[in-house]
């Protein structure tokens, strides 16, 4: 939050502004008063630019200008106005994105500090201008000093006008060049009377007043002095930069402290003025009493809108909260090197002061090396603190009434124990009273039960009883005493109370945290997340809420799964907007606040995640600091959930890309092995019959050519396998599924492989009537093949295969043994993976395929495969087929 | 003999094969040319590659057979069964898929030549006779090994139509329109029953058949290797 004071570079920086390439230019045509001049010469440094060929454009001009204004107007291109109707009247405004779409050079755009209309994009005009400088353009625009925000009110003072519309000073400061335009205040009114100067008629009336010559005078001493001032903070900035940063040795910064009442807003303004002549940064602080009775949201909100001010006008804020007002705003004075501390003076009445302790005296006493300015208020002039009202609204009937109770207990506790105990003794039950009631209760009745508890022992136990007199004066030293006792426990207690209840509610905040991060630790699916996440933020902010993610190019997605209200475009250009900018917008921000809904980014290291996003709703403009915190607190946890679901995707992808690679490679080396195995085979047996064919022996002759048809039925067979293989990967396959007869199948599969198992016996014991089951008969086929090919290898030339079939609780069930050497119980695992090879070694292993396709192949049938050791011996592969009712058929007779 | 393949190491094998199997070789290396040739040479059968160049080979069959029924077997690879099954029903008289050997070549060839005379000399014998099975067709009695076997009439069907292409493969949706017409071209179910309960009746291992093939996704085939082995 806060930033340690700048090197020579960054003010250099400052002063070069390269974060500022490519933004358009400001200048202000600067004036005390209406009716100076400021929009002639604005017009006429246009039309100087015009002629010089820069591409200009008159954006906006306030209508019903002086005849040679218009004059000058009608020269320069204009963009036409965009036509508002609100409630009937026809008003007319600057059309922002045609301005944005038209984008020349350099725009004219009239009255700095205008309102837009309702409905409009942007509240105020400046905002309009940010957008234009934004996009590159250059822009003229002309201000009245009036409408400065920082000196808004001392125009005020000075007048007697308020004026609603304010400029924030940043504006002004930011602006390239100000150009004073400026007439004594004679001329002006001379001219003002001559009709020179255009008023419209609702404003003739004050403007009456607001044309003395007295507030023209202090008027133009304002604009003057606030040119010069500009002028000379610029002038100071070069010399700084031109001599060292060692002069900066001293940085100042300022922390100015925020209530709920007007006057606060003052103190503001003042701290902005002091800030801004020290150029120093600062901070506006309110300090929030924790366990304080109940504040009335109607002060928080009047906290909440001096802190916006100070924002506006430049400051960093925060709300503290504290237990001790005093030890607490030093400890965050000095974390955050703060070098002077602006108060209030302070309104409470002398007595008050005495028995409660002054603020501005204990910090006076405790600051140490900070200065504190005390500013004097201005009592009449704010409208009457509305404490009687706070009080009423909250009064503790329960904690008043609880405090008159527990003294009636005591009271009745000592009626029995009066004549057995001295009086002076019976206090200590009252003091037990006192206890219970400050641990309960608040303040108040802590104090009351203190105050009534004096009273009724006095009553009731010192002589002479019945009457508040007391005969020994000794007893005044006991109330004295009991009322001390009382106080400073009372005081004691609550403190140790509200400490811990700060603690309570720390810990129901960090386990809400906690619990929210574990919710969408749960989910599933990022759509599952974010609709959580929704719901949760919803409930925190007490309106509609939405998660909107970006896409990988950090662009918001139209559509808006997530999101409890529906996103217009025009809210979907406010979350891309806060997205872009890393900045909250929307309602309740300075930027695009006119919208319907408010929206914080999600961006975490540069990396934009999304928005969450809040429906603006008539109660929750200004959310309380506790809950604006929890929101914070919630999307932070939101922010890194959405960071580290990224980055677990991102590690997973890396781990399936390395894996690609490994089964690539794998591929590779099986590949350019098993191939070329063979046809190193064929080309040696094809060489040695091309150039020995004469003068060969037949039986060697045959079985070079045996060795070349082996040779290229096992390539067949490892070119079928590795398609089959890449096509169940790829998940091109299409089943063709037919109703098949295992009969049939493995009638065919042992006709195909006659040479193959030529060697041995096949056993085939097939269930009788098994019932039909639907396959792919091409693919299933396959499946058979690998199975009895996988067992002709693994077995001797000799001993028997057998294909068995019969229907089980769990479908068809087809099985495949050899008597073979088994299966290593360590392979049994990884046997169906593909380019998997037994440790067993033949002669031939092939690719490690076949048992792969043959499980891609039972798996896409919605059946399962596995294999076993034979307790007799040999290996056993097992299919388990769903089985499926198939239509019954008809029954025929026996033709004769 | 007209070899339409654009493969020509493939062209090659199958002209030195036939050739010592003393047929007379044509060749064509894409689809215009052996449809060309087809007409000008007027082959006695026609060996078509599926996979050609310029057009489909299913488009060959079909301009072929706007004007003959030469014999035309198909050469197809591996996983085209669909293309296979499409040519068979546009009028292929048998298939072989690639990679095969010279003998199986010579035997469909020899069935489909076979075939074609028959077509041409007329009408089908009266009685049909192949290894241990004899048909007289004219009074629908089965005789295996000289024993009358008793069929249903479905059954007696099915294997009336497989003899009567003997050696040559039958398409599902052929057994299917014949048998139980064109209407029930879906119902591969009970053509599977009936091919079961025919292998019961027939073969002596209805697991092991000798007489009634399976062509996977195909069709069947009523072989006559079973005597051919034995000669050969």
């Amino acid at each position: 939050m806060m930033t340690e004071r700048p090197n020579p570079d960054a003010l250099l920086e400052a002063i070069d502004r390269p974060e500022d390439l490519g933004r358009g230019r400001l200048k202000i045509f600067f004036g005390a008063a209406p009716g100076v001049g400021k929009t002639y010469a604005m017009l006429e440094a246009a039309a100087r630019e015009l002629k010089s060929g820069v591409d200009i454009v008159i954006g906006y001009l306030e209508p019903h200008q002086r005849p040679d204004t218009t004059a000058l107007a009608q020269g320069l291109p204009a963009i036409p106005p965009k036509y508002f109707e609100h409630r009937g009247v026809q008003l007319s405004e600057f059309d922002l994105d045609a301005a944005l779409a038209r984008k020349p050079k350099l725009i004219i755009v009239d009255e700095l500090a205008h309102t837009n209309a309702p409905g409009s994009a942007n509240n105020k005009r400046w905002q309009d201008i940010e957008h234009l400088l934004a996009a590159g353009i250059d822009v003229y625009t002309t201000l009245n000093v009036q409408h400065l925000e920082t000196i808004n009110d001392v125009v005020a003072q000075a007048t007697g006008v308020a004026v609603r519309e304010t400029v924030p000073d940043a504006v002004f400061e930011g602006a390239w060049e100000v150009e004073l335009i400026d007439l004594p205040p004679d001329e002006l009114i001379a001219r003002l009377k001559s009709g020179k100067v255009y008023i419209a008629e609702q404003a003739q009336r004050a403007s009456e007043s607001f044309f003395k010559k007295g507030n023209l005078i202090a008027l133009r001493d304002l604009a003057l002095r606030q040119t010069a001032d500009r002028l000379d903070r610029q002038l100071d900035k070069y010399r700084r930069i031109q001599t060292d940063g060692g002069s900066l040795a001293v940085y100042e910064k300022l922390l100015v402290c925020v209530g709920p009442s007007p006057l606060s807003a003052k103190l503001v303004r003042a701290a902005g003025r002091m800030a801004a002549s020290l150029r120093c940064r600062w901070l506006a602080v309110h300090i929030d009493i924790i366990g304080r009775a109940g504040v009335s949201s109607n002060v928080r909100e009047r906290v909440l809108k001096n802190l916006r001010l100070a924002e506006q006008l430049g400051a960093e804020t925060a709300i503290l909260p504290a237990t001790e007002m005093v030890s607490d705003l030093l400890k965050f004075a000095s974390d955050h090197n703060i070098s002077k501390i602006i108060v209030g003076k302070p309104q409470n009445p002398r007595w008050k002061e005495l028995i409660f302790g002054s603020f501005v005296y204990t910090l006076t006493r405790r600051c140490r090396e900070i200065d504190v300015y005390v500013i004097s208020g201005d009592p009449e002039k704010g409208p009457a603190r509305p404490t009687t009202a706070r009080i009423a609204k909250t009064f503790d009937y329960l904690g008043y009434g609880g405090s008159v109770a527990i003294v009636a207990g005591c009271t009745a506790v000592n009626w029995l124990l009066r004549r057995h105990v001295d009086p002076l003794n019976l206090v200590m039950v009252y003091l037990i009273g006192v206890v219970m009631a400050s641990s309960r209760f608040r303040r108040g009745p802590s104090i009351l039960t203190a105050l009534l508890s004096v009273l009724v022992f006095d009553f009731l136990f010192v002589v002479p009883y019945w009457t508040f007199a007391v005969s020994d004066t000794e007893y005044l030293f006991t109330f004295a005493c009991m009322l001390l006792t009382g106080l400073v426990i009372s005081s004691l207690t609550y403190r140790l109370r509200s400490q811990s209840e700060i603690l309570r509610e720390r810990g129901q905040r960090t386990a809400r945290l906690f619990q929210f991060s574990r919710t969408l630790a749960e989910c599933k699916t990022r759509l599952e997340l974010i609709t959580t996440a929704a719901a949760t933020l919803a409930e925190a902010a007490g309106t509609r809420a939405g998660v909107i993610l970006a896409a990988d190019d950090g662009r918001l997605g139209l559509d808006s799964p997530a999101s409890q209200f529906p996103l217009t475009p025009q809210l979907h250009a406010v979350a891309s907007w806060a997205l872009e900018h890393d900045q909250p917008a929307g309602s309740g921000t300075s930027v695009l606040s006119a919208s319907t809904a408010t929206f914080y980014p999600l961006v975490i290291n540069s990396q934009k995640l999304g928005v969450a996003g809040f429906e603006a709703s008539e109660t929750s403009m200004l959310p309380d600091p506790e809950r604006l915190a929890l929101i914070e607190a919630l999307i932070d946890v939101l922010k890194n959930t959405l960071d580290r679901l990224n980055l677990t995707e991102q590690a997973e992808k890396a781990r399936l890309d390395a894996e690609a690679e490994r089964v690539r490679n794998i591929l590779l080396s099986t590949v350019s092995h098993d191939l070329r195995t063979p046809l190193a085979a064929i080309e040696g047996a094809g060489t040695t019959l091309l150039e020995n064919g004469e003068t060969l022996k037949p039986e060697a002759r045959r079985a070079l050519l045996n060795t070349v048809v082996e040779e290229v039925d096992y390539l067949n067979r490892l070119v079928g396998n590795l398609l089959d293989a890449t096509r169940i990967d790829g998940g091109t396959v299409i089943l063709k599924k037919e109703w098949q007869s295992a009969e049939e199948m493995v009638g065919s599969v042992v006709h195909r492989l006659k040479r193959l198992l030529s060697d041995r016996p096949v056993i085939i014991n097939l269930a009788d009537h098994l019932p039909l089951f639907r396959a792919d008969a091409i693919l299933f086929n396959q499946v058979l093949i690998n199975l009895l090919e996988n067992s002709a290898k693994f077995s001797q030339s000799g001993s028997p295969i057998e294909i068995g079939g019969r229907q089980t609780s769990e479908g068809i069930e087809i099985t495949i043994s050899d008597r073979g050497s088994g299966i290593a119980e360590e392979d049994l695992p990884y046997l169906f993976d593909k380019f998997f090879r037994g440790r067993q070694s033949t002669e031939r292993q092939g690719a490690g395929l076949g048992l792969a396709v043959c499980k891609g192949i039972i798996e896409l049938h919605g059946g399962s495969i596995r294999a076993e050791n034979r307790n007799s011996g040999g290996a056993k592969f097992i299919i388990i087929m769903p089985f499926e009712s198939p239509p019954a058929a008809e029954a025929e007779p026996i033709a004769g | 003999m007209l070899v339409i393949e654009d493969e020509e190491p493939i062209r090659k094998f199958l002209r030195i094969a036939l050739e010592s199997n003393e047929f007379a070789v044509i060749e064509a290396a894409d689809g215009q040319e052996g449809i060309r040739q087809a007409a000008t040479a007027q082959p006695d059968a026609v060996l078509l590659d599926l996979g050609l160049p310029d057009i489909d080979g299913l488009e060959v069959i079909k301009r072929i057979r706007e004007w003959s029924q030469m014999p035309l077997i198909v050469l197809s690879a591996r996983g085209q069964e669909n293309d296979k099954v499409g040519a068979l029903e546009l009028g292929a008289d048998d298939y072989l898929t690639k990679p095969f050997g010279v003998r199986e070549l010579l035997v469909r060839l020899k069935v489909s030549l076979r075939h074609q005379q028959q077509r041409h000399t007329g009408g089908e014998p009266a009685v049909f006779s192949s290894g241990p099975l004899e048909i007289d067709l004219a009074r629908r009695i089965v005789k295996l090994r000289g024993e009358q076997v008793h069929l249903t009439p479905i059954e007696y069907k099915l294997l009336q139509i497989l003899t009567r292409y003997a050696g040559k493969v039958v398409t599902h949706r052929q057994l299917l329109i014949e048998v139980w017409g064109p209407n029930n071209t879906g119902d591969t179910h009970y053509l599977r029953q009936y091919m079961g309960h025919l292998r019961h009746k027939l073969e002596i291992d209805p697991a092991k058949p000798v007489l009634l093939l399976t062509e996977p996704g195909v069709g069947y085939r009523f072989s006559e290797e079973t005597t051919e082995d034995h000669t050969s």
